[in-house]
Parts: structure tokens; sequence; C-alpha cells
């Protein structure tokens, strides 16, 4: 692409021109476009722009050619989570794929996230995420607290608290994609929300139990897949469940521990 | 078989319609106060607006300026309203606003916090202290997931993806709701005895907007098609800040946060003009000045490359930045190839928010409509002419939660044998499939059309000409609208989706339109160029819309309840006489 060349010459063009003179060449799609049942991909020709994302062209389509074209999105800046596609086979959020980082002399795919089942085109069937989410224990705050913390101390679960639910960590994770192992094992979205709330100083619940039987932790075998498709750059595996499972390790499976609790039991 | 047997049927005492920060505040007093409750949203749960508001939530709870209080924030909404608010709900909105945050953090909220451990606040536009709590600039994201955690334990039963298009009542009162689910294009009934609707504003009727598809004004239509009145709809806020280059990501909103951190506006020629314009307040000048006076920049030439103005943070150096606003840093690195936090980002005015809407009781939040209530965007009066950075977020919980409140209380004592309407029904659903048999234009292209008249002929500055040029264009663009042609199945079918909303968005245009017609004067986010000075003879009533029996439109100017003389004594005398 040649866009520093005609980043010059639209510096000097009056406001109201910039979206025509900015037409550099077409870009080609392909586009899943089916149900349950299957489907096939359907290729689209679209204009680009400068600084045009993966989703400008879905709507692009969308106003222009295929107008029951099904994708989701809404605030088009990476901050709702709702544009997750595979894109050339990666799991991305659609508005934040720039198309500059393309080799457009090739074609474009864009395809459902693969691990839900599909709906329609780029809609799949995310329900069960928010099934999961309901069995988490909610936020239990300890007695008799004047609720003072400091940054420090919450600025590692801040870190948890920025996941906007895109659910592509749940997509590539190959205990969900691989083995579909979904009512075993609650996926790495969920790892980090139990972390927000393992981490937050004032929280009072035990979520260990939980953890360690419904929530399946244990088939982790942290391949930190998610950790790199987090378009929050949430340090998943490292930061959420690794401490987890050490946690978890400590409680049930550390043998000292365990002969303490036996050699002890008579005080339980 | 009767015709309702067909559908699908769902009831509850409370039905609340829309999921952002009001809807789930609704649904959750609502649930709270034992009755059974049902959460209707166009997306996906946690992705409403309100995940997308970033500055922080305005609640004087004086952690950082100790002279605040309620009363200064109270003076500050309805100085920044020009006096157009309504004066109850700027009351309740400044005394509750503390709570209902407090209320957040103990279900689990994490605000960014002060040296003593507290929840920190900072500077925004026309607050005189400093009041936003705040997560960085997420705080939407942080308030919207904090409610969803909280509701989903609380047997609330959640409908995603699926969109009302009409409200059903039984002798005169609320009886339910009838809409469609995106996903399958199904019909589907909620039986209710009392409804909150809280889905927010109608940023999508205009070219240049911070908002998602969802903001189509369908909450304000329902109400109005089902007898209810509509307040102040001039009064659209277009937010000073939004991102002007590249295309792609015209309109998206740039945090007022960045100004509150010290963000600093400059023209093509380095020049501070805020300086000219509000030289006491600078960049912290309400939104409604600000938008203009960069607006006023470009007109007189002084504009940046693509039609804004330069805003710079970057004197705060690069880990304050990446700290106080990680998103607008990769916001702006990842969309706009700049790194703000080495040089300006470039932004222009971007259609945010609708201060207008429907009509409620400042109390109770309850319509004109038995059983119908309204909170959040959709509802008028608690901004009057302007809203102020911050008080929407605290709108958004103080008034989610009164509608769910007394929509809970209305319900239990109203009559379990409600009857829907078989004939209106039928009418509902003729109205959604009729566009399959139409032989008109693209949807998306009347949308456009529609987008362009509203950004150019009823935008930030208006003439007479302009606005009735507008009128009659609205009727073309709504005669079109009625015959858009769809393509394709029921089946998850956005441009099916898009012809029902572009109803609703034709229709308030309207109201927009009528109603900055009638205010010849220029006040908060209403300017008028051929009425270019505040006329207190117009700060003394509201433009009022409600449908007459025969389907017609009616306005008309209704005097302004008075503001108690207790809280009157807050001001000076001579700011109410000329106000």
């Amino acid at each position: 692409m040649t866009t520093s060349m005609l980043e010059k010459e639209d510096t000097d063009a009056p406001a109201g021109r910039l979206y025509k003179r900015n037409i550099m060449k077409e870009a080609i799609f392909k586009i899943f476009r089916g149900d349950k049942n299957g489907g096939s991909e359907v290729e689209y020709k679209v204009p680009v722009e400068e600084g045009m994302v993966v989703l400008d062209a879905v709507h692009y389509v969308q106003k222009n050619i295929a107008p029951d074209l099904a994708v989701r999105w809404n605030c088009k800046a990476a901050k709702c989570g709702s544009c997750s596609a595979e894109v050339n086979g990666k799991p991305r959020l659609m508005c934040k794929s720039r198309l500059d980082d393309f080799d457009l002399n090739k074609e474009i795919k864009v395809y459902p996230m693969k691990s839900f089942p599909v709906i329609k085109d780029l809609a799949c069937d995310v329900l069960w995420n928010f099934e999961v989410n309901k069995k988490i224990t909610p936020f239990t705050p300890k007695g008799n607290t004047d609720w003072k913390m400091s940054q420090r101390d919450i600025d590692r679960v801040q870190e948890f608290r920025k996941c906007i639910e895109c659910f592509a960590c749940q997509n590539v994770c190959h205990v969900i994609r691989e083995h579909d192992l979904k009512p075993k094992f609650a996926g790495p979205r969920f790892f980090v929300r139990v972390a927000g709330l393992e981490m937050h100083p004032l929280d009072n619940a035990d979520r260990l139990e939980a953890l360690k039987s419904d929530m399946g932790i244990g088939l982790c075998n942290i391949t930190k897949c998610c950790t790199e498709v987090c378009p929050e750059d949430i340090h998943i595996t490292d930061n959420a469940i690794i401490p987890l499972k050490e946690r978890v390790v400590d409680r049930f499976y550390d043998p000292l521990r365990m002969f303490f609790r036996k050699l002890f039991s008579w005080l339980f | 078989m009767s015709v309702i047997d067909r559908f699908e049927i769902h009831e509850h005492d409370v039905l609340v319609i829309g999921a952002g920060g009001a809807g789930l505040r609704a649904a959750i007093e609502a649930s709270a106060n034992g009755v059974s409750v049902g959460l209707v949203c166009k997306s996906l749960l946690g992705k409403a607006h309100t995940v997308m508001a970033e500055g922080g939530i305005a609640a004087a709870i004086s952690n950082v300026d100790k002279h605040d209080d309620w009363k200064t924030h109270f003076k500050d909404t309805i100085r920044g309203g020009k006096f157009l608010n309504n004066w109850k709900m700027a009351e309740l909105h400044a005394k509750e606003a503390p709570e209902r945050v407090l209320e957040l953090e103990r279900w689990g909220a994490l605000f960014d916090r002060t040296q003593d451990g507290k929840i920190l606040q900072r500077p925004f536009g026309g607050h005189t202290c400093k009041r936003l709590c705040h997560v960085g600039d997420r705080t939407g994201l942080e308030m919207i997931r904090t409610l969803q955690d909280k509701g989903i334990h609380m047997g609330i039963e959640v409908y995603m993806e699926c969109t009302i298009t009409k409200l059903l009542k039984d002798n005169g009162k609320t009886s339910g709701a009838f809409g469609y689910w995106r996903e399958n294009g199904r019909f589907v009934i909620f039986k209710a005895k009392a409804i909150v609707l809280a889905t927010g504003g109608v940023g999508k009727a205009y070219k240049v907007t911070s908002n998602s598809w969802e903001y189509t004004s369908d909450g304000q239509i329902l109400a109005y098609n089902a007898g209810a009145e509509i307040l102040d709809a001039e009064f659209v806020q277009f937010h000073p800040t939004g991102m002007i280059w590249p295309p792609g990501v015209i309109g998206i909103l740039v945090t007022e946060a960045v100004r509150g951190e010290g963000g600093i506006l400059t023209n093509k020629d380095g020049f501070r003009f805020m300086e000219k314009y509000d030289p006491e307040r600078m960049e912290l000048s309400t939104r409604d000045v600000v938008a203009r006076s960069i607006y006023m920049e470009n007109k007189e030439g002084r504009g940046t490359p693509h039609g804004g103005a330069f805003l710079d943070i970057s004197h705060k150096g690069a880990d304050y930045i990446k700290k106080k606003l990680p998103s607008m840093y990769h916001q702006f690195k990842e969309l706009a190839d700049v790194d703000i936090t080495k040089g300006p980002m470039e932004v222009g005015p971007t259609c945010h928010y609708s201060m207008g809407g429907i009509r409620v009781d400042g109390e109770t939040t309850a319509t004109s409509v038995p059983g119908l209530f309204a909170a959040g965007e959709v509802a008028a009066g608690l901004h009057g002419a302007n809203r102020l950075g911050g008080n929407s977020l605290s709108d958004l919980l103080v008034f989610g939660c009164r509608s769910g409140l007394y929509a809970a209380e209305y319900a239990k004592k109203s009559s379990s044998n409600l009857k829907i309407d078989e004939q209106e029904i039928q009418l509902a659903e003729k109205e959604m499939i009729r566009f399959f048999e139409n032989n008109g234009e693209n949807p998306y292209t009347v949308h456009k059309d529609l987008q362009e008249l509203m950004q150019n002929y009823v935008g930030i500055f208006r003439t007479e000409s302009d606005l009735q040029y507008a009128i009659k264009e609205l009727v073309k663009i709504t005669d079109r609208a009625k015959k858009v042609k769809i393509d394709g199945s029921r089946m998850y079918n956005p441009g099916w989706h898009m012809a029902y909303d572009l109803q609703n968005m034709i229709q308030y245009s309207q109201f927009i339109t009528e109603s900055a017609i009638r205010r010849k004067e220029s006040r908060g986010a209403h300017s008028r160029i051929d009425f270019p000075e505040t006329d207190p003879e117009c700060s003394k009533w509201n433009n009022v819309i409600k449908m007459n029996d025969d389907g017609s439109m009616n306005i008309r100017q209704e005097p302004l309840s008075q503001m108690s003389e207790e809280l009157k004594k807050l001001f000076e005398e001579k700011e109410l006489v000329k106000k």
C-alpha cells in the first residue's frame, strides 16, 4: 500500500473531499454466509479507504450489497467486545483489524468464531458463556469494612476487570475448541472473572472448590493461546490462571498440607 | 385458537426494556422489591452504550474536594442545563448519586483510589469541584459489568437480542409489549403490569455520532405511540471531542477526561482558542460551549487539516497517560496511528446525547401512561438544555433505581387480569412483515440520507430556513422509509431490523426539528444563528409533544414548574432573572 504518499496529498485537501480522494484500491473479502445447516464463502469487492478496519468492510457489504448479512457490533472502538470473528483464521475484533495489516493482493477471509454454533453468517451462539457466568459465586464483601483500599492492592484486579467479554479467549482455548469440554470447563474468560473476585482485597467468598470441580481449571494446560488473542492485553495465563491453579493445588494436592489436615482431622 | 395463542408469551410483573446502566439498575431494584422481572435488550447483555462511557460518574462524595456537597452539584447541573432542568430531578440526582456510587462499590466495582484509599475523583467540564469517580477511562465498563454480575444472581429473566416494536395497553393501562427475536425473526409477546423504558438515545439519526447502531429512539417512539409525552426534543448534545480521522473512525468518542486530566485545545496556528470563548473555565467549559468553539474556529478558517482542533495531553508524560487514559492511548495508536503520549490528537464535535426525551414525573419516573416508566437517556428533564459530563452515569443509577422501585410498587397494586388486545397484536405483526412485500429502496440508503439531512440542517447551528427545509425533506424520507424493500428471510436480518429502526429515527427527527423551530433563542445545546441570544422569556417553558387522537402530532409550550424557594436561595438573584 502507498499510504504515506496519499497521506501527504490529503493534508492539503479540503475536509469535505477526503472521503472520495482516499479510495485507493479494492480489497477482496470472502465472507462466510450460512447458518447451522451449512453455508459457503461469498466473495465481495470492497473499496479501501485509509485507516479502514475489517468491520468497515463488512458494513460496506451490508449497506451496499447484502443488507441481510448478519454481524454483531456496537462500539466500533474495541470497548464492547461484540465483533469477534476469525479473520484469515485468527480470532480478532473486526473493529481493531486494520486493512493495512493485510496483504491486499490476497483475499481476506472472514468467518464466525469457530468454537460456538453458527446462528447466521458472522453471528454465533455464545449463550453458553452467559450460563457459565451465573454459576460463579458473586462478590461477597467482608463484614465491618471501611471500604478503604490502596491503589497498589487493586492494580492487579483492575487488570482483570478490563475484560470486554469478546470471548476470543474462549473461542481459541483448546479445551473448548478441540475437545469441546464445555460442560466440565468454564474457560479463560471466567477464570479471569474469578481471579478478579478472589484477589479483590475485600472479598470474603471461597471459590477454590468450584474452580477445581465445576469449572475444571485443571483441564487448562497453560498453552497461553488465550493470552495471545486478548484484545485488552490481559495476561490471562500468567496473572489469572496460574495463580488460581496454585491456590487450588495448595488447597487440594499439597502433600504436606494434606498430611497436616489428616493428622489434625479430629480437630475439625 | 385465538390470535394470541400463535405467539410465544412471557409474563412478568415488571418488564424492563433496555439493559444499559438504567435498565440494569431498574431491574435490580424491581427484583429486590420482590416482583418478577424480565429484562429485554437489542444486543447481548453487557454491550449497551453504557460500556462505552469513559470519563466517570459525577457524585458529590467529596473525597478530593472536601467542600463539595449535593447543593454544589445541584447548582452546577442547573447552570449547565441553562435553568431548563426539572429541578426536582436535579435535586434528587445530586442528593442520591453518592449513595448509588458507594453501592456499586459494595457490589464489587473497583474505582481508582486516592492516597488514603478512598474513591478518587477527577475534574470535568462544568463541575466546580473534582467530582468524577472513575476507573481510568473505562468507567462505563466497570459500571455495566458490576450491575450485570449483580443482576444475574437475582433471578431476573434476561431476553437478549430481542427488539420491542409496540407497547400494549388494556383500558388505557400498560399491559405488555410486542417484539421479535433478532436471531430468528419470530414474534414474541411480553405480558407485564408495569414497563420501564431504558432504551437510550437517538444518535444514529446523525451522520457523525459516537452512538452505536442501537440508538434509534425506539423507547421515545414506543412511548409516544402509547400516548406518552415527549419533552424538549430540540436539545441534542454534540460532544466536542470525537475522532475525525481516518474516515472509518469519524465520530468515535474521545473522552472528556483528556481535558479533565489537563488536555489543551489549540487551532492550526497553535492558539489556545478557549481563551477567547470561555477564559475562566477554558477547556473545562461545558460541552455546548466547547463544541461551538471548535466549530467556529473551523468556520473562520483556523481548523486543523481534517476539520477539527488539536487536543494535546502529551505534556503529562507517557506513564501518566497510559495509566489514566489507557483506552484513549490504544484507540489512537491502533485506529489512527497517533501516539498521544508524543503529540496531539485531532478532534471535532460528534453527536453524543439527547437531553430531551420522554416526559416523566421527577420522583417516580412515571410517564403519563399508567404503568409506563422511563429512566436514563430516554427520559428528559434532569439535564435541561445541556448535560454535564459524568451526570449521565449518575442519572442512570439514580433514576434507574427509582424507576425499578416505583414500577415494582405499581405492579404490586395492579390487577393481574390484564388483557392483550388481539387487534393490536395483528396490527403490530403486520407493521413488521409488510417490509417484505415492498418494492422500494435499500433501507441503508434512506438511513444515510436521513443522517446527512439531520447533520447538515438540524446540527450544532440552526436557522429557520434550514429547519423548514428539514421538515419538508423529512416528509419525503418518511414516505421512502415506508416503502423500503427487504430481501432475504426474517432470520438475523439486519436490513429488516434497520427498516424498523428507521421509522423511529425519522419520527424522532421530526420532533427534534419541530421543537427546534419553536425555540427562537440560543440556549445550551440549541444554537440558532438567527436568534443568537438567550432569551429569559424562553426559560419559562418546555416544548411538549403528544399524539392527537387522530394520530397527528401536537406540539405545545408548557410552563416550567417553579423551583422551591429554598433551592432558589442557592442562586444569585440576578442569575435567576437573567437566566
